[in-house]
């Protein structure tokens, strides 16, 4: 996993370069304009529902099927399409381990 | 050269703690040992649901908790209380505590004439140990003889962003003086298994830590669930995490950067020093127990929506990096990092400051968990109730 600083100026934190969600440091409300770093420059992004701190939000557009990329590292994979801005979590997304009722898998992309 | 203070026993190992432990070989003990512990201080009672009815490899995993319970450095004597007709075999027991060279006493409720018997002759048996141990002192003691657990529970996104990261720091320092890192939970390795396996030592290390992924997932399948709503548990996805997998990558980061040495399975006695995966599971008060049996001497917790999780032999180091919960759950939290999230202090700072307080807790200081009188003990189950 990539090191990463944490910068109290920003409203939200990216783990790792390839990630596709940002975490929140702070609640936020729909409409509301949070920041991040990506890549070392600062970036801005509105978002479309009120996210509590430390859920995540999407930096793009997900289709779905597709991973979801948190420390760089698969954390999931998205149950349905994700915009950009939208909160990321358990109605939009699923785990792809511990499935004993496993049907999701034949569903995931790349895997 | 860090030095701790703490006590040298018979057999040469080294405790942080001085108790008297009260054992119940068996359920039907409880209420015994209860009694005696309420009665005389310095003693630690140990209830549990188990002792009997149960075969083979659980039966075998309860012997080995309370035989590692009772051999446990921290633990300066043991008083054994049977009922008589159980499944556990008391004077086994005993006698694999004695291999210590520590004082053991066995009272069994059937053989004295029921309770009210056992609980006097245990109150004197108890108090005289009590008097025995006083004899130990502490001594300057090497922490390359420290064993520390390292554990997660009621994790929310600020374990992985900051407690857990900043106790890999501590992680590591404890790994360069030569001490012994131990981290649990099976279950929440899923996911970041590929992580930790880049570490493992050699080819056989690797195997046996993919093999208790594959169990662990195996067993899953063939309860045909999902484990979300189980772990993560309610509380986690309120705190966040979303799966799983986000989860035990947020976990792992608590073990520092070691070598992984080698895999034990729940309750083995650790046998190095270094960096130690134990086959757990995620249940914290099961898992806190097994590392106990094992012989690590204290446990680092972090926790983002905050728990009180104790241990009767061995002090529970409660950390979290969630700013709401040290302020509302202060009187269980002893480490507060949340400034590394607000930029300032670094994850090297916090991880000192973890350090320190392992330092000072191993020499006498007493955690939050203790001071309030938390006890939870538990002893994992791998078979059924015949």
């Amino acid at each position: 996993m990539a090191a990463y600083d944490f910068n109290s100026d920003m409203s939200s934190i990216v783990l790792n370069n390839i990630d596709n969600v940002a975490t929140m440091l702070c609640d936020v409300k729909a409409g509301e304009t949070i920041t991040y770093t990506l890549e070392g420059k600062p970036q801005t992004l509105v978002v479309k529902d009120d996210i509590r701190f430390g859920h995540k939000v999407a930096l793009r557009p997900i289709p779905k099927g597709e991973r979801i990329l948190k420390y760089g590292e698969s954390i999931g994979a998205a149950s349905e399409f994700i915009d950009r801005g939208e909160h990321v979590h358990v109605h939009n997304i699923e785990g792809i381990r511990g499935r004993g009722d496993a049907h999701t898998q034949k569903e995931v992309k790349n895997s | 050269m860090t030095i701790i203070k703490g006590y040298k026993r018979p057999d040469g190992t080294v405790g942080i703690r001085n108790h008297v432990l009260l054992m119940p070989t068996v359920i039907c003990s409880n209420q015994v040992v209860n009694r005696i512990e309420q009665q005389v201080s310095g003693t630690v009672a140990i209830p549990h649901q188990h002792g009997c009815s149960q075969v083979g490899k659980d039966k075998e995993r309860t012997h080995q908790v309370l035989v590692g319970m009772g051999k446990n450095p921290n633990v300066g004597a043991v008083l054994i209380i049977s009922l008589g007709c159980e499944v556990m075999n008391a004077e086994q027991i005993r006698d694999e505590i004695k291999e210590t060279g520590k004082p053991v006493i066995w009272l069994d409720i059937q053989d004295e004439g029921g309770t009210i018997k056992t609980i006097q002759k245990g109150i004197e048996a108890a108090k005289e140990l009590v008097t025995q141990v006083q004899n130990a002192h502490r001594v300057d003691i090497d922490l390359s003889e420290l064993n520390v657990g390292v554990k997660c529970g009621g994790s929310d996104a600020t374990s992985g962003l900051c407690s857990n990261p900043s106790l890999g720091k501590a992680s590591d320092l404890i790994v360069a003086e030569n001490g012994t890192i131990v981290m649990g939970e099976t279950t929440e390795i899923i996911g970041a298994e590929h992580i930790l396996a880049e570490k493992a030592v050699s080819a056989k290390v690797l195997t046996k830590l993919y093999d208790c992924i594959r169990n662990f997932e195996a067993e899953i399948d063939r309860m045909g669930v999902d484990m979300r709503g189980g772990n993560p548990s309610p509380g986690n996805i309120e705190g966040g995490l979303s799966t799983i997998e986000e989860k035990s990558l947020g976990c792992i980061s608590k073990a520092g950067t070691s070598p992984l040495q080698g895999v034990i399975e729940y309750a083995e006695p650790i046998n190095g020093n270094g960096f130690y995966f134990m086959d757990s599971p995620g249940n914290d008060i099961e898992c806190v127990s097994g590392m106990a049996a094992a012989g690590v001497h204290l446990v680092c917790f972090t926790t983002g929506v905050g728990t009180p999780t104790g241990n009767p032999i061995i002090p529970v180091i409660k950390i979290t990096g969630n700013e709401r919960t040290a302020k509302r759950m202060e009187d269980n939290i002893d480490i507060d990092t949340s400034a590394v999230l607000q930029g300032k202090e670094t994850l090297e700072q916090a991880g000192k400051r973890i350090f320190d307080e392992i330092v000072s807790v191993a020499s006498g200081s007493l955690t939050k968990a203790e001071i309030l009188g938390h006890q939870e003990f538990s002893i994992n189950r791998i078979g059924i109730s015949l």
